[in-house]
């Protein structure tokens, strides 16, 4: 929302860090000045990497009264970008730059019915939401869907706290998520609540779509970081300034031409805007869409991109290249 | 332990319904309305619902109270025409294939009672619609009586204290309600968490021309003393409905016999604007003569006359208070009423975290 949007910087401490998972761990912040935190914020986070400070946001998966201690929750595999790593490094005592707590993913209260579906660590922007549904009585069903039990941070937590309104999708126990089927078996005036991978953003983005449920209804936050495809090194050209810029698998494309001092315009930098949007001149190898500003078609059609969150993808056994025209 | 404050601008708790407007107010063509320093955009859908958004486009802030209304429950903004729908998500970007999911304005929760459009602009999981004041009067078929809003440029409090002590109505309302035997007579306080009572009876005393004449629309020729009554009942944080009369004196009015005399209940709630402007809103209601509609219109106007005074007064103490902000507020002891208003909104104030330190319980 327009209010809460433009980030104020501060210092926070470190108080807690614990592994939840192997891959997933919840990290306590005191920030310097607390603010109440509501259902669907996020924070983010100023981490090093490679040297440099970059962005990341985190959802705020539960935050202590005032907001005097807030907890996020980071995932560190294969593929994310390095941002994840430096966070897993933080222990308590140390300090990082964070804003203040920022709701772009608002729950809106008094819908007939809720569905608030998480994919993996998408659980951390819904668990608030669920808190909030709880407390007021609504009719909600909390839908948490991944691969196996040990990849799922707060399962127990989530057990205990919403009992029968949590249905558990574990594709490892042979109990894997039916998009569809959960789709089709919404009920009128349902608001669905998604935070997850791009492909089950997709696949409910689809299923939605198809059962012309009404489109404002289906809430989702994205911050641009899953994509079609594990992110790879790759070359972006610019023939009319004479660039070459190899963007490497940890950071973003956009953040690679500004390394290079090309001059681009942006701003949400999370693929909603489409501010960043360069033109693809030729392409090597195939655009890994990770926006949602472009509709299906336009994606297909190859011939621009958002350059904050999409990447381009090899072809076979070679290296991708991308031969752009900026405005 | 904090002292008790007498702040002279004091702030309005969010967690509570405030009145944005009467429902007749409240149509089919955006209405803008400023309530607890939040702009909103009114409306209703064609099924007859209130809505009330922020007013300010996500997009560019414009004014959606500009806008037009466009489909069941939509409203588009005049600038570059993004569509929003009454929970006040974006429906439509016209230069773009898809929605920018965070493309939303705020979408206030919103009770229709008692003639009026209440909003809630705190957390809205605490939007508990049983927690809107009691002003059943308001819409009783027992009660008739209709009424008018004041919008009073000082801060809200004001109208509080104006409303919780009535002894001013022998200096501000001398030609229609005022009496020696207000300021003379005693009066009791009561409160608990929610509510604050001020009660106050003159006995045996000469009915102020307003009240001779009341008495005389129901018992025609009335002539003679009467028991008059003023019992204040404050509902946190800003409704105050006052049940006021007078009845032929000693005919047992106040040990619960009414029949002799005219009962009314003036109905105020008070919506804070900015810090220093106030939306009043307030009605006459009675229960007698109901089928008189001369009536009803003459009680209003009578009314909006005597409050004309009081708007008066409390801008040109506004203007004072802003003049001389070096002095303080003392008090003396007709303010009990108001002090304990005061004392249960800053406890509100305290419980949502916008009050340095709480006032010790009591
Ligand atoms: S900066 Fe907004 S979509 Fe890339
Ligand atoms: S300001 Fe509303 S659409 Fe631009
Ligand atoms: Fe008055």
């Amino acid at each position: 929302m327009a209010t809460s949007h433009a980030a104020v910087w501060q210092r926070a401490t470190v108080v807690d860090s614990t592994a939840l998972t192997d891959d997933i761990r919840r990290i306590v912040l005191a920030p310097d000045h607390p603010a109440k935190v509501d259902a669907g914020a996020h924070i983010d986070v100023r981490v090093p990497i490679g040297g440099v400070l970059d962005r990341r946001s985190y959802s705020v998966v539960d935050a202590g009264p005032d907001g005097r201690t807030l907890a996020i929750s980071a995932l560190d595999s294969p593929r994310s970008r390095g941002g994840a790593r430096a966070m897993h490094a933080l222990r308590p005592g140390d300090t990082v730059e964070i804003t203040q707590p920022i709701v772009d993913f608002p729950l809106r209260v008094g819908a007939a019915h809720y569905v608030l579906l998480a994919g993996g660590i998408g659980i951390t922007a819904v668990m608030g939401m669920a808190r909030v549904l709880r407390s007021v009585g609504a009719d909600y069903t909390l839908v948490y869907a991944g691969r196996s039990r040990p990849a799922l941070a707060y399962v127990e937590h989530v057990q205990n706290a919403h009992g029968d309104r949590l249905r558990l999708h574990i594709t490892d126990e042979g109990n894997p998520l039916d998009v569809t089927e959960l789709v089709g078996g919404v009920e009128p005036g349902t608001e669905l609540y998604l935070c997850g991978p791009i492909r089950l953003m997709d696949a409910v983005r689809r299923a939605w779509i198809e059962r012309e449920l009404p489109y404002p209804d289906l809430r989702f936050e994205t911050f641009g970081n899953s994509g079609w495809f594990a992110p790879e090194d790759f070359v972006v050209r610019i023939p009319r300034i004479g660039a070459e810029v190899t963007v490497r698998a940890t950071e973003t494309m956009l953040e690679a031409l500004e390394a290079a001092e090309v001059d681009l315009m942006f701003d949400c930098r999370k693929g909603e805007c489409g501010l960043c949007e360069v033109r693809v001149l030729d392409l090597d190898g195939d655009i890994d869409h990770r926006d949602v500003f472009y509709s299906e078609r336009q994606k297909d059609s190859r011939g621009t991109m958002c350059c904050c969150v999409s990447r381009a993808v090899a072809p076979p056994g070679g290296t991708a290249v991308v031969t752009i025209d900026i405005s | 332990m904090k002292e008790t404050t007498v702040d002279k601008i004091l702030g309005h708790p969010l967690n509570a319904w405030y009145v944005a407007a009467w429902d007749h107010e409240v149509n089919r063509k955006p209405l803008a309305r400023t309530v607890a320093n939040r702009p909103l955009a009114l409306y209703r859908t064609e099924d007859g619902d209130a809505v009330a958004l922020a007013d300010a486009c996500w997009h560019r802030l414009a004014p959606l109270s500009m806008g037009k209304l466009e489909g069941r429950d939509g409203i588009r903004c005049p600038y570059h025409g993004i569509l929003y729908n009454s929970a006040g998500r974006c429906v439509s970007m016209p230069a773009q294939e898809t929605i920018n999911p965070s493309a939303t304005v705020a979408s206030f929760p919103v009770v229709e009672r008692y003639r009026y459009v209440w909003v809630w602009l705190g957390d809205a999981a605490l939007a508990d619609p049983e927690l809107v004041p009691d002003m059943h009067q308001m819409d009783d078929p027992e009660w008739a009586g209709d009424g008018l809003t004041i919008s009073v440029d000082c801060n809200y409090q004001l109208v509080l204290d104006n409303l919780m002590d009535l002894t001013h109505e022998e200096f501000v309302h001398s030609s229609s309600i005022g009496q020696e035997a207000l300021s003379e007579s005693e009066f009791t306080v009561h409160h608990d968490e929610r509510t604050v009572t001020v009660e106050r009876w003159m006995l045996g005393i000469d009915a102020p021309p307003f009240w001779l004449k009341n008495m005389r629309d129901k018992f025609p020729g009335f002539e003679g003393k009467v028991d008059r009554w003023q019992i204040i009942h404050f509902e946190s944080p800003t409704t105050i409905n006052i049940d006021v009369g007078v009845a032929r004196a000693g005919t047992g009015a106040p040990q619960g016999d009414r029949s002799q005399g005219v009962n009314g209940y003036v109905m105020n709630t008070i919506s804070p604007v900015t810090d220093r402007s106030s939306r009043y809103f307030w009605a006459f209601m009675r229960n007698y003569r109901l089928e008189s509609q001369v009536i009803t219109t003459q009680l209003r106007d009578g009314v909006s006359g005597v409050f004309r005074e009081d708007e008066d007064m409390l801008v040109a103490q506004q203007a004072a208070i802003d003049a001389n902000p070096d002095y303080e507020f003392y008090s003396l002891n007709i303010d009990a009423g108001g002090m304990w208003v005061r004392r249960l909104i800053e406890r509100q104030l305290a419980a949502e975290g916008r009050l340095p330190a709480p006032v010790a319980a009591g």
